[in-house]
């Protein structure tokens, strides 16, 4: 196969002359990085009420609670991201609506696709949530309430520390799932890591070398939130709880 | 009047009948154990008592509150009723010392310096002053019930329920849990207790109530109980947890 290597094609100026090719590269990197923190944050939030919801005993707010999971978790990422992007603005009020298509382009893709990975993220870390709790000794939320703790007490001094302890490595699949997912956001126009390694192919017409790039990238993303949940999970290990010490 | 008065409680899960028409008083300082074959309601019972269990028909008073009643606040009076737990359910990711203070920080108020002080001289109480920044998984089971004791007595509680606190324990840990026990119903605690040990109703109790398939049978002093118990569900019960 004669294919023409060549790794300094990243160090070129691009066709639209104001940066490198790196630079776009970087540009990406960046845009999938903040895309997808700030998605896996409100995941987490919502994610934990949810889960929480699903599990009290008032049926509406755990019907709710299982409405919202089954919602978010079975339509497909790339159609929810459709909704949001293109049908969400035309449901807002007309006046809302118009405001939201003035704003700058790049904004309105980035809101679109950190709902859409926030929320569908959120339905799955609300099932590991709930499973979390499901798990403790049902004892624990009686010796909470028998203390004198109300339900909400109970949950936040009792059923949670532990919970997310023992949720923490379905949890960091779950992370290391938002930054794959957000090369989907590629598909309405959003410059992240996956969309500008496309670019380069169509700039440059080095595939080889600009999917190389792409994935090291997200690979050194996912060593990194590795490590980083490892240290996480070490460092909130319960000494003499079973799997500690 | 009685520190816990329970009138015609009922209770079902779904068509089965758990709890019959229970109706038993307790008075201050009274030391009762509730004993009778497994899944004859005994547990359900006391935790009828601090609403931990609802039941559908009937009245539990304690201390002058309606368990039963919709507007009875249950987290202000469980805060009253001191609960002990077969498994212990210490909260495993405190340190011993966190597991006595917390809920007198949460729940009673108390700053944090005089929970500590509550929390410690209960340690040296149950004989534990060592094990207080331990967490609780690295105790014995023995330890943790001690703990579990001194936890409920740090909200100097009116009464205190034991649910079988010494089923889940190797049998060389029993001894010491029944000698907390024992002392504080020396100290004049009002305790109701479900548990097998016929040697502590024997040495402590001053009522034993004997059920089966949701219903008090028995009723009465230990003394009448152990010697001249007065159906035959309970002498039939006696015979077996006696005689081996």
């Amino acid at each position: 196969m004669a294919y023409n290597w060549n790794w300094d094609v990243f160090l070129q100026p691009t066709a639209t002359g104001d940066d490198t090719y790196l630079g776009w590269m970087f540009y990406g990197l960046k845009m999938t990085i903040a895309l997808s923190l700030s998605a896996w944050v409100i995941a987490l939030a919502l994610g934990a009420v949810v889960g929480v919801l699903r599990t009290v005993p008032n049926k509406w707010l755990s019907g709710f609670a299982a409405a919202y999971v089954e919602v978010f978790r079975n339509i497909p990422l790339l159609v929810q991201l459709f909704l949001w992007y293109f049908v969400m603005p035309e449901l807002l009020p007309v006046d809302w609506g118009n405001a939201l298509k003035q704003t700058n382009p790049v904004l309105q893709q980035f809101l679109a696709s950190m709902l859409c990975l926030a929320l569908f993220t959120s339905a799955r870390v609300a099932e590991q949530v709930r499973s979390g709790i499901n798990s403790l000794p049902p004892g624990q939320k009686n010796a909470g309430l028998a203390m004198g703790f109300t339900l909400p007490q109970t949950y936040r001094f009792v059923l949670l520390p532990m919970a997310v302890r023992l949720i923490i490595p379905p949890l960091t699949s779950e992370f290391l799932n938002i930054f794959k997912n957000s090369a989907v956001c590629s598909t309405i126009g959003l410059l992240e890591l996956a969309a500008q390694g496309r670019q380069l192919v169509d700039y440059t017409a080095q595939p080889y070398e600009s999917f190389i790039a792409v994935t090291l990238a997200y690979l050194l993303i996912n060593v990194v939130v590795m490590f980083g949940m490892r240290w996480v999970e070490a460092h909130v290990r319960v000494p003499g709880y079973i799997g500690g010490k | 009047m009685a520190m816990i008065s329970m009138n015609k409680v009922s209770k079902y899960y779904g068509s089965f009948q758990v709890l019959a028409d229970c109706t038993t008083q307790v008075a201050k300082g009274e030391v009762i154990v509730v004993c009778g074959p497994s899944g004859s309601g005994k547990s359900t019972l006391i935790k009828c008592v601090n609403g931990l269990e609802p039941f559908q028909s009937g009245e539990i008073i304690v201390n002058g509150v309606s368990v039963g009643d919709p507007r009875t606040k249950l987290s202000q009076l469980r805060s009253t009723v001191g609960m002990v737990f077969q498994n212990f359910e210490l909260f495993p990711h405190m340190r011993i010392i966190e597991n006595l203070s917390i809920a007198q920080i949460k729940v009673l108020g108390r700053s944090e310096g005089e929970a500590r002080a509550k929390a410690a001289s209960l340690l040296d109480r149950v004989g534990l002053s060592e094990q207080a920044e331990k967490y609780p998984g690295q105790l014995s089971g023995g330890q943790q019930q001690r703990v579990a004791i001194a936890r409920a007595l740090a909200m100097d509680p009116i009464c205190m329920l034991f649910d079988e606190p010494t089923s889940a324990l190797d049998p060389e840990m029993v001894n010491e849990v029944l000698d907390v026990m024992t002392e504080l119903a020396k100290e004049g605690m009002t305790m109701m207790c479900v548990t097998h040990e016929m040697g502590f109703a024997k040495r402590v109790a001053t009522r034993v109530i004997f059920m089966d398939q949701g219903r008090i049978v028995e009723d009465d002093s230990k003394d009448a109980f152990f010697e001249a118990a007065r159906s035959q569900r309970a002498q039939q019960f006696l015979a077996k947890i006696l005689h081996h």
